[in-house]
C-alpha cells in the first residue's frame, strides 16, 4: 500500500526558503501572504497490505531517516 | 600515526585531506564507504563535499552507510573522529554530535576565509596551538548550526563549543557571524572531546604560497597530541 508523509520544520525554527518565497509572493501582488513554511512530501510504496503495520513501519522510517527530529516534525497522512 | 579518510559518493575534499595528513606525518589510508571495517587507525576523518548530492538533508544518507557502524564503534570507544564541513553534517546526522547544520541564514553559498576563535584547548585537537584565533576557509550552503535551548545549555556547560566565528581579534559577536549559526558556533565536540565536527577546512590552509598556514598548526598539533 501507499503511505504519504509530510515533513515540516518545527514551529519556531527559522525557514529562510519559506521567507524568501513569502517575500516573492508579496512582490507578485499576493500581498496578503503573511507567512510561508516549506516542507517535504514523500509517497512511499510499502509491500504490506495491513494498513496499521505499514504505517508503523513508515513511522520508524520517519524517526530514523526521513525527518531530523532536532528541527523537523512528520505527519503520516 | 595512522589515519583513515572515508570516501562517500560525492566527497570532494578527501584528497586534500589525504595530502594534509601525509604532509604532517600521518600514514593515511583511504577507506570506501561501503567497506564493513576500518583498518587500524588512530584518527578517522569524514571529509568535506556533497555526499549523495546532499539529498534529503546534508549528510543524512551518508550517515546510514555501511562503514558508519564501525566509525560509531571507534568513536564510542574513545577514538578520535574528525568531521570537516560535510563530515560535520554527517556526524550530527548519526547523532555522534548534537544539533544540526541548517541552510545559511541568507540563503547564499559562502566561500571565503574566516577567523575562528578556539574556545576550548583541553583536548587533543587544539591542546598545543599557541594562537587563540585561526584563519581558515569555509565553503558551504548549510553551515548554520542549530540545536534546542536545552541542548545548547548542555553544550556550553560541558565545554563542547570548539570554535566560533570571529574577527581577526577574536570578537565572536553577531557581526562576525557568516551564516546565522547559533552563538557563532563553527565547530563542536562530543562530551568526551574525542569527536570534533567543524565547518572550516584546515586542510585548505597548509601552504604559505597558496593560502595561509593556520591549518598547518592544526595538523601539527594533532600528530603531536596523539
Amino acid at each position: 500500500m501507499k503511505v504519504k508523509v509530510i515533513v515540516t520544520l518545527k514551529n519556531g525554527v527559522l525557514d529562510p526558503q519559506g521567507k524568501a518565497i513569502q517575500q516573492t509572493l508579496n512582490g507578485m501582488t499576493f500581498d496578503n501572504v503573511s507567512e510561508v513554511r516549506q516542507g517535504k512530501y514523500f509517497d512511499i510504496e510499502v509491500n504490506e497490505s495491513d494498513e496499521s503495520k505499514a504505517k508503523s513501519q513508515v513511522e520508524e522510517m520517519c524517526k530514523k531517516l526521513l525527518a531530523n527530529l532536532v528541527i523537523e516534525d512528520y505527519k503520516i497522512l | 600515526m595512522k589515519s583513515s579518510v572515508i570516501i562517500f559518493p560525492g566527497s570532494n575534499c578527501d584528497r586534500d585531506m589525504d595530502v594534509a595528513l601525509k604532509k604532517f606525518g600521518f600514514e593515511n589510508q583511504m577507506v570506501w564507504h561501503n567497506d564493513a571495517k576500518i583498518p587500524k587507525s588512530d584518527l578517522i576523518v569524514l571529509p568535506g563535499g556533497f555526499s549523495y548530492g546532499d539529498y534529503l538533508r546534508c549528510g543524512s544518507i551518508a550517515g546510514k552507510s555501511r562503514i558508519i557502524k564501525s566509525v560509531m564503534d571507534f568513536a564510542n570507544s574513545g577514538g578520535l573522529v574528525l568531521g570537516i564541513c560535510n563530515g560535520f553534517q554527517i556526524l550530527t546526522e548519526t547523532g555522534l554530535l548534537p544539533g544540526i547544520l541548517q541552510q545559511n541564514k541568507y540563503l547564499n553559498f559562502i566561500c571565503k576565509n574566516v577567523f575562528v576563535k578556539i574556545k576550548n584547548k583541553e583536548n587533543k585537537y587544539f591542546k598545543k596551538i599557541k594562537k587563540e584565533v585561526l584563519e581558515l576557509h569555509i565553503a558551504h550552503n548549510e553551515g548554520n548550526y542549530f540545536c534546542s535551548n536545552d541542548e545548547l545549555k548542555s553544550i556550553e556547560d560541558n565545554g563542547q563549543i570548539a570554535v566560533t566565528y570571529c574577527d581577526s581579534k577574536g570578537n565572536d559577536n553577531e557581526k562576525n557571524n557568516p551564516n546565522g549559526a547559533l552563538k557563532n558556533i563553527a565547530g563542536i565536540f562530543n562530551k568526551n572531546k574525542n569527536i570534533l565536527g567543524m565547518m572550516p577546512h584546515p586542510e585548505r590552509m597548509i601552504d604559505p604560497f597558496l593560502s595561509g598556514e593556520d591549518g598547518s598548526l592544526f595538523f601539527k598539533n594533532l600528530i603531536e597530541s596523539l
